[in-house]
């Protein structure tokens, strides 16, 4: 059992505060991605979490034991990290052997481990080579054999894919979930990479300026964005939004259109994402600008009452740069955002 | 002019490639001979007999001639300046690695206030005249006790190499990406145990190149040897001291006898100062 909790963790640079009183609660065997934009403070929590930094306040506990005041090596953690850190004047067998010996394991245990975890990342044939032999995913998989071979209660991951090449970061990606699932240990994974986060995560939490925005799982981070700045950040293309005002009878006015929606004040914004909008009879008045056909679908850049306003529509659809569409948004799918707080409706 | 026109092709890159080749070859040559040369007729006169040396035409062969060296070998007080040289430039080396290395080590990885202007400090050490400095050290030395002995003249020589020392195991330091010690960390080791296990593996070349650095200093040191010590004097000083008034063959004998130590402990250490572990030493 290894739940992570962590109370009230702030971290100050000097003036800078890089994070504010951190709330969370990570469950036994949770895959947790900490999201955000870089500065955003998710790797400084990583870092809080792992010991190799000192909140400024509050604690962190780590299945039901205080361990903010612990050196990393007490902490029961392993860590993988953004340039692997793979020792370069020990052999791979070695450098998957390392923390066992520091646990001081008997040789057949160590023996026993390595093999199995080497064979776990498919880097079996690599063990008497040294890091300078290996490619970036080589090494890659050296780092997280190394972190595995520990069994350790958790895994903490700082942005692990970030330096391999796209394809391979696809193949890593899918690897990675499949071994860290079977390993039953609490991972918690930093990643600027929208993407990732959403494949890999049972659950993410996305930060912004030294805060956590949401945590929630991944569908939910999407459909029910807890702030703008969530409904901005995460989705590519992003979210829409678009001014409204309510009128005498309650309606929502947005951009000529008539909707009904919460009754809290008299200003809010609307927001759709570019997929959620269909073509209707009535709906939008919205002038295509750029259109960008991406095969499955098409991307149409349109303006709305002077704001930039995206589509995702269905590549049949005949459309050029000046026509003018009507599109109507899914009435299910809208979501409102108090326009002052920035937070959902 | 058309005939001219004709021959007017650009040269085949094939000759620029040789070209290069060419010049190449000629600075290996240039630089090997500029190392190898002085030290070739070192050793030809050392190992030739006095009438060798300062006769003419000269066969640029050595005699074999051991007499030179022998008699140098035998000259009385040599045995001992020699002792003497060793064991201070040990002393330096020691020292100068034992205080360098944890501050370069600390100028890499911590951040503590007037850290830079440590850094220049460090090096403003070097720009005293030693012989400014040399006059009220041995006033000092005298009074301490520490005059005309092995580690009152180390402490001098380490001030000379400490600053390399610092600046060469900084960068060293430097060059080993903190997240490797972090990563031992979080494989059980202490601060200690991560710097013993990772961090010093792979600065040792480095270590072991500045550590000769720092002998070498010492070893070539002449004037605070020469001012700080009277009965025990190092081999520069002691050469200094007698040779000056000796023919040309002992003189020939003393320098090869002051290269050839030198050579030898580079060459015994030579392993540590290129790449190991298939890596290139950065």
């Amino acid at each position: 059992m290894a739940e992570i909790v962590i109370r009230n963790v702030a971290k100050r640079f000097g003036s800078f505060t890089a994070l504010h009183s951190i709330d969370l609660t990570i469950t036994d065997q949770e895959f947790m991605v900490l999201l955000g934009a870089s500065g955003c403070g998710k790797t400084t929590l990583l870092r809080i979490i792992a010991g190799l930094e000192t909140p400024s306040e509050g604690e962190v506990w780590i299945g039901g034991r205080r361990v903010d005041h612990l050196p990393p090596r007490e902490r029961g953690i392993a860590m993988v990290f953004q340039n692997y850190a793979v020792f370069p004047h020990l052999t791979v067998f070695e450098n998957i052997a390392f923390g066992l010996r520091m646990k001081k394991l008997p040789q057949a245990e160590i023996d026993k481990r390595v093999n199995r975890t080497a064979e776990l990342m498919h880097i079996e044939q690599l063990l008497k080579r040294y890091s300078g032999q290996l490619s970036g995913g080589q090494r890659q998989r050296v780092a997280v054999a190394r972190a595995l071979a520990m069994e350790p209660d958790v895994i903490l991951m700082d942005e692990p894919l970030s330096n391999l090449d796209a394809l391979l970061r696809l193949e890593m990606r899918a690897e990675l979930k499949g071994v860290l699932a079977d390993s039953k240990t609490t991972t918690i994974y930093v990643t600027h990479d929208q993407v990732e986060a959403m494949s890999l995560a049972d659950r993410i939490s996305v930060m912004n300026g030294g805060k956590i925005v949401q945590a929630a799982s991944p569908v939910e981070v999407y459909r029910n964005p807890a702030a703008r700045f969530v409904g901005s950040f995460i989705g590519n293309p992003p979210m829409n939004f678009l001014p409204a005002r309510r009128g005498a009878d309650g309606q929502w006015q947005v951009a000529g259109l008539s909707l009904s929606g919460p009754a809290t004040r008299d200003t809010l914004d609307f927001a759709i994402r570019p997929e959620d909008v269909e073509i209707a009879s009535e709906g939008f008045r919205a002038t295509a600008r750029v259109i960008e056909p991406l095969g499955a679908h098409t991307l149409v850049t349109t303006e709305v009452d002077g704001k930039l306003f995206r589509a995702v529509l269905d590549s049949d659809l005949k459309v050029a740069p000046g026509d003018e569409l009507r599109l109507a948004p899914k009435s299910d799918r809208i979501r409102w955002f108090d326009p002052e707080t920035t937070l959902a409706v | 002019m058309s005939a001219a026109a004709s021959t007017d092709v650009p040269a085949p890159v094939k000759s620029a490639h040789s070209a290069g080749r060419f010049l190449f070859w000629a600075c290996v040559f240039l630089i090997c001979a500029w190392v190898l040369v002085p030290i070739y007729l070192l050793m030809v006169n050392a190992l030739s007999s006095p009438e060798q040396v300062s006769g003419f035409p000269k066969s640029g062969l050595p005699g074999f001639d051991f007499s030179s060296l022998q008699f140098f070998a035998s000259f009385s007080g040599v045995g001992r300046a020699l002792w003497n040289s060793v064991l201070v430039a040990v002393l330096t080396m020691v020292l100068s690695i034992g205080i360098g290395a944890p501050a370069g080590y600390a100028l890499s990885r911590f951040e503590f206030p007037g850290k830079e202007v440590f850094r220049m400090l460090v090096v403003m050490t070097r720009a005293f005249p030693l012989p400014l400095l040399a006059l009220p050290l041995a006033v000092m030395f005298i009074r301490t006790g520490l005059d005309d002995t092995a580690l009152g003249l180390a402490l001098v020589h380490t001030v000379l190499a400490i600053p390399f020392a610092v600046l060469i195991t900084f960068s060293l330091f430097s060059a080993i990406p903190l997240e490797m010690e972090e990563a031992a960390w979080t494989l059980g080791c202490n601060r200690w145990q991560g710097f013993r296990k990772v961090v010093l593996p792979l600065v040792l070349p480095g270590i072991a190149a500045s550590a000769v650095f720092a002998f070498t200093i010492s070893w070539n040191e002449v004037f605070a040897a020469a001012v700080l010590t009277i009965e025990n004097r190092t081999l520069p000083a002691f050469l200094i001291q007698n040779l000056n008034v000796s023919p040309l063959h002992l003189k020939f004998a003393g320098g090869a006898a002051l290269v050839v130590p030198a050579l030898v402990f580079i060459f015994a250490v030579r392993k540590y100062l290129f790449a190991m572990w298939g890596i290139a030493n950065r």
